[in-house]
């Protein structure tokens, strides 16, 4: 299956993958009206520290420790993808405390959010993909 | 100081409208022109050190950004132009050589575009290149003068060492350190994967490179930088760099600052210490001498590598390349004053040195006269900027041409010609690791094969247009050219027509 796969080495830190995603999942067109004047809450997050920096964003682990978790079976795996639905999530945090990444987080309104490969966005290949401008973030096949 | 004689150059534009304060321009710029203020969640800029690379432009999610030129002017004066008192106002100010970088951007003809192609009409007719074969491969290298036989009558091969490349271009001589590791990964990429060479300049061979040495000229300057047997024995032909068209009749200059960790081993001299190349080789005061290292260095490959005797184009170039070819170099290459460079004086590049179109022009005609054409292969560079270019260098006689600047565009140069400050935005003419890793080699050599195989293409299109199926007959076919606003001195020295005739 295809994941999102990062690679520090090309990772500029310019942050611009957090505000693609932040802007996918608003399924806005324009960009500045989306985010204008918006503190961004994205589900990539740049981790950075003397020069290195890389984004982090959900592994869809083969077997993950948030679904598994998961008290009222919100968070599901399906085709290898791990999505959440909203509708179930009681905000609990017990998938925040057990994601080893770190890529699990509370959104603006209630449920938990995490990167879903955009497949509920219209963006098609992940945003934060298509946005980098160094290919320090990749989808691809990797077994 | 008080007084400030320079105004900027240049506004930064920010639509606030479309700004979402994503900060990239502010992460994104060396010359720090962006800055965020918290407290009001608003970016400004201070134009007056901003190059107009246009990396914020160019990384802007929103497009809220657009650079500008600052509207500020002199007293209107066509003698003392705005540029002409700035330049005086900064060395009235510093007391120092103005710099430059890149090529030579004064109003001065550009031949190229007053030469037109022709095109078959029901005579001979043009030719389809989907459809039917069509030749861009070129053979750089000294042609037998006569054929030789052996006691049996059979001919024995006498041919000299020849470089083969799928199209007349080859990415000419920029050095590790005048440009960063991963531009020179991306150039060396490229010419593997589209079968022509790249240029190795004076820095010497980055030892990851060895393996790209069938695709590799590698450079003999006058500072004789990170020059041994191995390095020569490494590429697939040898260059000795007597010129540039930047900078005619001087040497080069690496700040020391940028002499560091690998330049420095690839270059073998210390950290820290300025790499300077002397204006002169100073083992060469003639032809003759230049004969001698010719044959050293072919010596020292044991006669299997093409030489390269690289020029600038000056005034008697025609005469240079006649005693050129009978140094026994197999290739003459001839820089035209639009030619790049990471750094020159700014009086140099631009009032130095011919046009390309002229030079070339007259040192076919030379060598042809001399009966000295096929002794030697001609590569010209200096400013070729599109297919169209080289079609037009290649019928007034070129084999091949060295293109540069063209090649660090399509890696993201915007031409600010900053080079000298070593701030390079888009990681290619800097040593600052966090600006070099700007530069994927991944996509950058990727960008390169794209746009030779977009020149390669529009090249047979032209070819075909003319009713020729291979460069090889397009080489010196002047009849294919015409010229347009040329006076009649500037047609004989081009050996073309005008329009019309």
């Amino acid at each position: 299956m295809k994941r999102v796969y990062v690679n520090e080495k090309w990772c500029l830190g310019c942050h611009l993958c957090e505000y693609y995603c932040a802007f996918a999942g608003t399924n806005e067109k324009d960009m500045a009206r989306a985010l204008k004047d918006i503190k961004i809450n994205p589900k990539i997050k740049i981790e950075e520290k003397d020069g290195v920096s890389f984004a982090v964003s959900c592994r869809h682990c083969r077997e993950p420790l948030c679904v598994k978790g998961c008290i009222t079976g919100a968070l599901t795996i399906s085709d290898g993808v791990i999505t959440i639905d909203r509708d179930k999530c009681v905000s609990c945090y017990t998938c925040i405390l057990s994601c080893p990444f770190g890529a699990v987080s509370p959104s603006d309104d209630g449920a938990v959010q995490k990167c879903e490969l955009c497949v509920k966005t219209t963006a098609g290949t992940p945003a934060c993909v298509k946005g980098c401008p160094n290919g320090a973030i990749v989808f691809e096949e990797r077994g | 100081m008080a007084v400030n004689f320079l105004y900027p150059d240049y506004e930064v534009t920010r639509n606030y409208d479309k700004c979402i304060a994503c900060r990239a321009c502010e992460r994104q710029c060396a010359n720090e022109v962006h800055e965020y203020l918290a407290d009001a969640n608003k970016m400004v800029c201070d134009d007056a050190k901003c190059v107009n690379c246009h990396r914020c432009v160019s990384l802007c999610p929103t497009r809220a950004l657009k650079i500008v030129k600052s509207g500020n002017t002199y007293k209107e004066n066509t003698n003392w132009s705005g540029k002409t008192i700035n330049e005086l106002y900064r060395q009235a100010g510093s007391g120092g050589v103005l710099l430059s970088s890149m090529g030579n951007p004064e109003n001065y003809p550009v031949y190229f575009d007053k030469i037109l192609l022709n095109a078959s009409q029901v005579t001979n007719p043009s030719i389809d290149p989907l459809r039917e074969p069509m030749e861009t491969r070129v053979f750089l290298g000294a042609k037998p003068q006569y054929i030789k036989r052996d006691g049996d009558g059979r001919i024995k091969n006498n041919l000299p060492p020849q470089l083969s490349l799928s199209m007349p271009v080859m990415f000419s001589a920029m050095s590790y350190g005048s440009i960063s590791y991963n531009a020179h990964e991306s150039l060396a990429r490229a010419a593997e994967a589209l079968g022509i060479l790249y240029n190795t300049g004076e820095g010497g061979l980055h030892e990851d490179f060895y393996r790209y040495g069938g695709n590799t000229v590698v450079q003999v300057a006058s500072g004789r930088f990170g020059v041994h047997q191995e390095y020569l024995n490494s590429g697939a032909a040898i260059e000795i760099k007597m010129g540039q068209g930047a900078k005619p009749g001087i040497g080069g200059h690496l700040p020391g600052t940028k002499i560091v960790g690998d330049i420095s081993r690839t270059r073998m001299i210390p950290e820290g210490s300025d790499a300077i190349s002397p204006a002169p080789h100073h083992d060469i005061y003639s032809i003759e001498d230049l004969r001698q290292l010719v044959y050293s260095l072919k010596e020292v490959t044991d006669y299997k590598k093409p030489v390269i005797v690289k020029i600038a184009a000056v005034h008697n170039v025609a005469a240079i390349a006649s005693g050129i070819a009978r140094s026994g170099a197999d290739i003459i290459a001839i820089d035209g004053f639009r030619g790049g460079t990471g750094a020159a004086p700014t009086r140099i590049r631009d009032h130095v040195g011919i046009p390309i179109e002229l030079a070339l022009a007259g040192v076919d005609r030379r060598l042809r006269e001399e009966g000295i054409r096929d002794h030697v292969s001609i590569v010209v560079g200096g400013s070729i900027r599109s297919s169209a270019d080289i079609v037009k260098a290649v019928a007034l006689g070129a084999d091949c041409v060295y293109i540069a600047s063209a090649a660090l565009l399509a890696l993201g140069c915007h031409l600010c010609r900053s080079c000298h400050a070593g701030k390079c935005n888009w990681g290619i003419a800097t040593q600052v690791p966090e600006l070099v890793k700007r530069l994927n080699p991944e996509i950058g050599y990727k960008r390169l094969v794209n746009l030779l195989t977009a020149w390669q293409h529009e090249i047979k299109e032209m070819m075909g247009g003319m009713g020729i199926n291979s460069i090889e007959s397009l080489r010196g076919n002047r009849l294919m050219l015409r010229g347009v606003g040329l006076n009649e001195k500037e047609l004989e020295i081009l050996g073309i027509k005008h329009a019309g005739e």
